[in-house]
């Protein structure tokens, strides 16, 4: 391949933000509304109008701090206790803080909550301590209102470009990124003084029982470039081994919903219709009970509907069936099923990360700053735990007005031609064979292997068969053909989601202990080790380009949890299971 | 080593008569997050070219005419 070949263009900004999808359209608002000057370029894989976990909306905020329903302190404690104290409280708090402020701004802005008879925010009870869930009944707009914001602040976007690599200067600041076009192979060098990744999450790791590639709980193009590109990058990524294993409409894939259904009196029960959990709130505790009932007998689980008044139903259905997955009605009428008349047959998700339900990712701090010098990183794909949609919408806004004067404090930085060309190289060279292995059997293997070895119960042995199954693919990866731009674009996420591959691995054997339930339960090391891992585990690539490891230490909690809270959600089984209703 | 055509069904169906791609709408083509609808060369309508649909349904809720129909995948069904 000769440089000539290559079509590249090269682009100067302030600010760059990778990912179109929640926190990254509100990371470009808010640092826009700081400085209307500032140049700021959404780049964005997909279109900005449709992109990411949200793309159809959403149909409530899971994790509101609604001043009357809670406080940011008992928050942080919930937060805290849900994730057996592996939290950086400091993180948890800027977003709790952040939380109602950012309600108003986005009541503000046009996105509709449930509100009482005098117009105050209707907040319902789902988590196992406090209150947090306010319903969205018109949430399929939110996608739209964030348009428009972006459309009034004048930020320029980007669509169909997939971020690929990011920049470093000499000094090993941040300096930009490379993306090349889904569409066309071309390539787009965006210098800039500062970076947020927006990349949502790695939701193409594990593959769903029903074998289709794309049939994911997450947005299929969250296959995990951020995590790959933060690594990559020489950030630090955090507690990876925590995986995300959510409670799911089987085959379906999609939310079943507890928070939408909890408050109107839907629970999840097992085949005779008992409810077994305290608390349906998704934590690792809950899914082991879950996991537990499928592997005992009581099984299959199922969400549990029936008992419930037609007009509590049809309410469900109107909000299920319009925001966030809406074909789910579609799959009910085709398999028969109706929420009236028998319970609806719920599955275990596939593996992933994802801080948005659990508690990994690229590490960032409260605000949202990476261990590397002007790279930003928020919602799914940071480290702050169970952030949701909302912890999107308050780190883009932290991250957006650090960033903004960051770009104030830094000059634009150089970087080398030879990075640049380098990974032109590494991108295009599936381009280059005629025939060989394609992205999607690659992929399909690279997840089945996700699947037979590193899903939880973690067994030493059997992680590190699939490590060398693992590695046999990478060892592939000379072999992989794109024959066209599209397929190019998969060939790249195959590139991600193995390395995330290798991460998953990597992180589960690095912490010799079991810890949040199910995510990461290590059959070899039954019990929770406090003395030894009541601590972050850091991932990070090292010198020699290998996955390296180390303890991070638990900063002092600002809110204190003593012994008997810190076990509220070790208690989930019900004791008897209570009878059916 | 040398590849094979696998052939699949797809779960996004395009009615052709409705369609208005022919006239340079491409509402579908821009909204899908997987990027997986495309201009038939031959008809000028659009058409699903890669079988990978997260069933997400921005296609046929933003399609000007009522043109896009979406259904589950059938190994999801």
């Amino acid at each position: 391949m000769n440089a000539s070949d290559i079509k590249s263009e090269t682009i100067e900004t302030d600010l760059l933000v990778i990912g179109g999808g929640t926190g990254g359209p509100m990371a470009a608002i808010k640092a826009k509304e700081r400085n209307p000057n500032l140049r700021v370029i959404l780049m964005e894989k997909a279109n900005v109008k449709r992109s990411g976990a949200i793309s159809m909306g959403m149909d409530g905020l899971n994790n509101a701090v609604v001043p009357g329903y809670a406080t940011p302190e008992q928050y942080v404690k919930e937060i805290t206790v849900a994730n057996d104290g592996i939290v950086h409280q400091k993180a948890v708090m800027a977003y709790a803080e952040g939380s109602y402020p950012m309600i108003r701004d986005l009541d503000k802005m046009g996105v509709k909550f449930e509100k009482d008879g005098s117009g105050e925010f209707d907040v319902r009870k789902v988590h196992h301590m406090g209150s947090y869930v306010l319903p969205m009944p018109e949430g399929h707009n939110v996608k739209k209102i964030l348009y428009r914001q972006l459309k009034r602040n004048q930020v320029a976007i980007t669509n169909r470009y997939m971020a690929t690599r990011l920049l470093k200067g000499p000094d090993g600041r941040i300096a930009g990124a490379i993306g090349v076009n889904t569409r066309t192979s071309e390539f787009l060098i965006i210098r800039a003084k500062a970076v947020i990744l927006a990349c949502g999450a790695a939701g193409r790791l594990g593959l769903p029982a029903s074998g289709y590639l794309f049939g994911t709980y997450e947005n299929a193009t969250n296959c995990g470039d951020g995590y790959a590109m933060a690594f990559h990058a020489g950030a630090e990524l955090a507690n990876l081994e925590c995986f995300q294993i959510n409670p799911l409409i089987k085959d379906y894939n999609g939310p079943a919903c507890a928070y939408v259904t909890g408050p109107f009196g839907g629970y999840t029960a097992n085949n005779r219709g008992q409810r077994f959990i305290e608390c349906d709130y998704w934590s690792g505790q809950m899914m082991l009970e879950f996991w537990r009932e499928l592997q005992g007998g009581s099984g299959p689980v199922f969400l549990k509907l029936n008992h419930l008044a037609e007009e509590t139903i049809s309410e469900i259905e109107t909000i299920l069936h319009t925001n966030e997955r809406p074909s789910r009605g579609r799959f009910h009428e085709k398999r028969g099923t109706d929420y009236r008349h028998r319970m609806i047959e719920m599955h275990i998700s596939e593996i992933g990360f994802c801080a948005g339900h659990s508690a990994s990712g690229v590490w960032v701090n409260e605000r949202a700053e990476t261990t590397v010098p002007g790279l930003y990183a928020v919602g799914d794909m940071a480290s702050v735990p169970h952030s949701y949609m909302l912890g999107a919408f308050v780190y883009g806004g932290i991250a957006g007005t650090e960033a903004c004067v960051y770009c104030a404090e830094h000059d634009l930085p150089s970087f080398d031609a030879e990075d640049v060309a380098r990974e032109q190289v590494r991108v295009l060279a599936p381009t280059l064979r005629s025939d060989g292995l394609t992205p999607h059997e690659m992929e399909y293997k690279t997840r089945r292997l996700v699947n037979d070895y590193l899903q939880p119960p973690k067994i030493t042995a059997k992680i590190e068969i699939g490590q060398q199954r693992l590695a046999e693919v990478r060892a592939d990866l000379d072999q992989l053909i794109a024959r066209d731009p599209h397929e190019l674009m998969r060939a790249l996420e195959l590139q991600s989601i193995l390395d995330c591959a290798d991460l998953a691995a990597a992180a589960s054997l690095y912490r010799t202990e079991s810890r949040w339930g199910l995510y990461h339960l290590r059959v070899d090391y039954p019990e929770t080790d406090n003395e030894n891992w009541f601590c972050h585990s850091m991932h990070f690539k090292d010198q020699a380009g290998r996955i390296a490891h180390r303890k991070r230490e638990i900063d002092p909690y600002i809110v204190p949890v003593d012994e008997t809270e810190m076990s509220a959600y070790h208690q989930l089984r019900i004791k008897t299971p209570a009878a059916a209703e | 080593m040398p590849l094979a055509n696998h052939a699949a069904s797809v779960p996004v169906v395009i009615d052709e008569e409705k369609c208005i791609a022919d006239k340079g709408c491409r509402t579908c083509i821009e909204v899908c997050p997987l990027d997986v609808l495309a201009i038939n060369e031959g008809s000028g309508k659009a058409y699903m070219k890669y079988d990978e649909c997260w069933y997400c349904m921005p296609c046929e809720v933003d399609c000007p005419t009522g043109a896009v129909k979406v259904n589950i995948p059938y190994l999801l069904r």
